[in-house]
């Protein structure tokens, strides 16, 4: 590595003295006015961490692991709209973050990863704790660097965070070998970042809109299908406007929920996989789709050849490589959802949707969202009420499988950044350390973590930062003993051959109470509505709750992986005779006003 | 141009028929580390066939030319350049199939010959207007260049004589600027 004695004279505008690298990416990220670091030292960062104890502006969370930092960082992205920011050291702690680089890659989040690295002069020498990282993560980051001068640095801080929060967001690592961090230069933070060959379009083609608005004033039968990319770009606003404007009904992705409050006559709920019956009708006869920040996902598509076969379709996002990639569409508009939507909305004129719409309330009452209730709990129902108990006002963080299906069925989502979860990568372990993370970015909202007894395993370690940093999480286990989505998969075809599926479960009470947090089982359906209530009541700290729910439940409808909604499996019917057996009915329609709890609703926590 | 490359794909189903076709691409790069790997990554990530790449300098010593020959119907081709552009280090990818191009490849051709087999050799090296570059008492090395069905047109006529070693760029192209009468 080149010394740089030149550097010294060479200020060119930089002020003050010199300052090592160390300390001059503790102030980068002061200028970036980045509140919360989370992260854990290593032998490769120790110098980076002992600049960061003269810094008060900047908060650092000593996670447990590094994929909990990452999957924290995540959490706060989502729930601000700010970048989360990762610091990790060399080796292990580089390769521990990747799980959630991947997450963040495939679901658009800003992060900022930072990574340690052995010295210059011993890479690729297999030195202690050293790997490729930046290797390691080419393809699953927006970009990554490895910074080679401390005279880089800055920039690189600079051009890293600018490219994780723009176009389509995500995750951006930048790798700092020991000794760059030694080395010294002046400070002198950029204003601006000028990159020769990375300018996303924002502004959508005026021509295409136009298109698009004359296809939409000539639908019947329009659909709106919004995507995640409606919330980063902050449209759900103007999405809503232009939804009642057009009085055109709205189904959302997984990513897309909270976009549309669920309780206005025009939603339909989710589509897809698991999506509302109606919604993957209405999707499947629409003349006119809209796809709003959304990227036809296969889980949302099913048979890409029959999805919406019968509609002309509008795209818009700010990703050029996601239109027509999966599906082929007429009408393109690279830019940003906000901005496109606005532009739009001037050009467009309500439409005659009344048949439609009395076609798809036809839908509803005959196929809503149901589930059998009874004294043995059902997840189902868990999502119910604690969507009737918080009126919607709280952040929901989910982890992956069943619950987070019957989540995103049964809670009825009505504002943009409350719904965080998991979805492109699916990874089990992201609920708990994300609702952390969320937790530092939102005091407005409680707080709520939602996983299953196999995914809340996977990062239960995080239970210790949430605990030393008394941070008020609602910690609710949805168990049911089993790897649940796995199992219903084997149950519906797979012949009910169980390969490796149950669990042999800890005690989570004792387990959450070991960690110093108040926990408590509730396994009778009467007593679920007075825990949530308790929970949300509750201060000073989180909270834990075991909900025991109903071994082999499956979550319907479901459209097979690969098919289309001629192959939809709707709740097996309850009207038959074992089923009635079984208790009530619960049944729950989207687009209709939320139903009150009896008792009247506990505000938000402290 | 390897043969089997259309079996090693995630698109094997694809059959290399009249929608499959060969494109072009010409992408000029910024010289920062790691792009080059990336750009290979990304063809490898995403399942693509490249039937040759090639890289070198330009005009300008901050950039370098990238000139890929890739197979694809119309929508792997638009996803591949749509993925390019999304490179933070690219700075432009144009696919010169929908345009008039220029293309040389280079062959090295490392050939058996004899007392009796050298005049014939060296008489298909004129009419290619190859040079010979190395010689020996059982081998002629040759050098070609032309287009592709030209370096392919020489191979073959070579190969009865035997072919000891070969090296063969790939293809490097630059649009045509002007297109005058003839």
């Amino acid at each position: 590595m080149a010394r740089h004695a030149h550097a010294e004279e060479g200020s060119h505008g930089g002020t003050g003295r010199l300052m090592t690298g160390a300390e001059i990416f503790v102030r980068s990220l002061v200028a970036e006015k980045v509140e919360v670091l989370f992260g854990y030292p290593g032998g490769a960062t120790i110098g980076v961490y002992d600049a960061l104890r003269d810094i008060s502006d900047i908060t650092h969370v000593l996670t447990r692991h590094e994929q909990g930092a990452t999957h924290a960082a995540e959490g706060y992205a989502k729930a601000t709209g700010k970048p989360g920011v990762v610091l990790a050291t060399s080796g292990p702690g580089a390769t521990n973050t990747v799980t959630g680089i991947a997450d963040a890659f495939m679901d658009s989040i800003p992060l900022v990863v930072f990574t340690g690295q052995v010295p210059l002069r011993l890479i690729g020498n297999d030195a202690f704790q050293e790997a490729d990282i930046v290797g390691i993560t080419r393809p699953i980051t927006k970009h990554n660097y490895l910074v080679r001068d401390v005279r880089e640095l800055a920039r690189t801080i600079k051009e890293a965070f600018y490219i994780a929060t723009s176009g389509r967001p995500g995750p951006v690592l930048v790798d700092l070998p020991k000794d760059v961090m030694a080395q010294k230069t002046h400070f002198d933070y950029p204003e601006s970042v000028a990159l020769r060959s990375y300018a996303p379009v924002l502004e959508g083609n005026s021509r295409q809109i136009r298109k698009a608005a004359e296809l939409i004033n000539s639908a019947r039968r329009p659909v709106l299908y919004v995507g995640g990319g409606t919330i980063l770009s902050n449209g759900a606003e103007e999405l809503t406007a232009l939804a009642r404007k057009l009085r055109c009904p709205v189904t959302t992705t997984l990513h897309g929920l909270g976009a549309f409050p669920e309780n206005d006559p025009l939603a339909m709920g989710m589509l897809g996989m698991h999506g509302t019956w109606y919604s993957n009708m209405a999707v499947n006869f629409c003349d006119v789709l809209i796809a709003v920040g959304a990227r036809f996902d296969d889980r949302v598509t099913g048979n890409v050849d029959a999805f919406a076969a019968e509609a002309k379709k509008i795209h818009i996002d700010v990703d050029p490589a996601a239109i027509s990639k999966n599906v082929k569409v007429d009408v393109p508009i690279v830019g940003d959802v906000k901005r496109v939507l606005t532009a739009l909305a001037e050009l467009v004129s309500p439409i005659d949707t009344a048949d439609w719409l009395r076609t798809i309330d036809a839908w509803k009452e005959e196929h809503p969202l149901r589930y059998r209730n009874g004294d043995e709990i059902r997840a189902q129902y868990v999502m119910q009420k604690l969507g009737e108990i918080t009126g919607g006002d709280a952040i929901v963080v989910t982890d992956v499988g069943q619950h987070q299906m019957w989540a995103a069925q049964f809670f009825n989502f009505t504002h943009p950044r409350t719904h965080i979860t998991s979805g492109g990568l699916g990874t089990m372990g992201f609920s708990l350390p994300a609702a952390m993370g969320a937790v530092f970015g939102r005091r407005d909202l409680p707080v709520v973590s939602i996983s299953g007894d196999g995914g809340f395993q996977m990062n239960s370690q995080e239970m210790a930062t949430i605990v030393q940093h008394k941070l008020p999480v609602k910690i609710f286990v949805i168990n049911n003993g089993f790897l649940g989505m796995v199992r219903q998969w084997q149950e519906l075809f797979w012949r009910r051959r169980y390969s490796q599926v149950a669990l042999a479960n800890p005690d989570f009470v004792r387990l959450a109470e070991a960690y110093g947090c108040p926990g408590t089982r509730v396994t009778r359906t009467g007593d679920v509505e007075s825990a949530i209530r308790s929970a949300m009541a509750h201060t000073g700290g989180p909270c834990f709750v075991e909900f025991v729910v109903a071994a082999e439940d499956n979550v319907y409808p479901m459209i097979p992986a690969g098919q289309t909604v001629n192959e939809m499996i709707d709740t097996p019917d309850p009207a038959s005779e074992t089923e009635q057996a079984n208790g009530s009915i619960e049944t729950v329609h989207k687009g209709k006003a939320r139903k009150v709890s009896t008792h009247a609703a506990v505000p938000g926590n402290a | 141009m390897p043969q089997s490359q259309a079996m090693l794909s995630p698109h094997a189903d694809v059959v290399l028929d009249e929608k499959v076709k060969r494109h072009t691409i010409s992408i000029l790069v910024q010289n920062k580390f790691g792009a080059f790997n990336r750009i290979a990554g990304m063809f490898a990530a995403k399942g693509y066939n490249i039937d040759s790449l090639t890289v070198g300098p330009t005009e300008d010593e901050t950039v370098s030319r990238m000139t890929i020959v890739a197979r694809g119907d119309d929508q792997i081709i638009e996803q591949i350049t749509k993925q390019l552009n999304k490179l933070i280090d690219i700075v432009k990818v144009i696919d010169l199939t929908f345009e008039s191009f220029v293309d040389r490849e280079l062959v090295l051709v490392k050939v058996h010959s004899t007392t009796e087999t050298r005049p014939e050799i060296m008489q298909i090296a004129e009419i290619f207007r190859a040079k010979v570059v190395d010689i020996s008492p059982r081998t002629l090395t040759l050098e070609a260049t032309g287009s592709q069905q030209k370096v392919d047109a020489i191979i073959k006529m070579l190969k009865p004589f035997a072919i000891k070693e070969m090296a063969r760029t790939g293809r490097v192209a630059l649009k045509r600027e002007f297109q005058g009468e003839v």
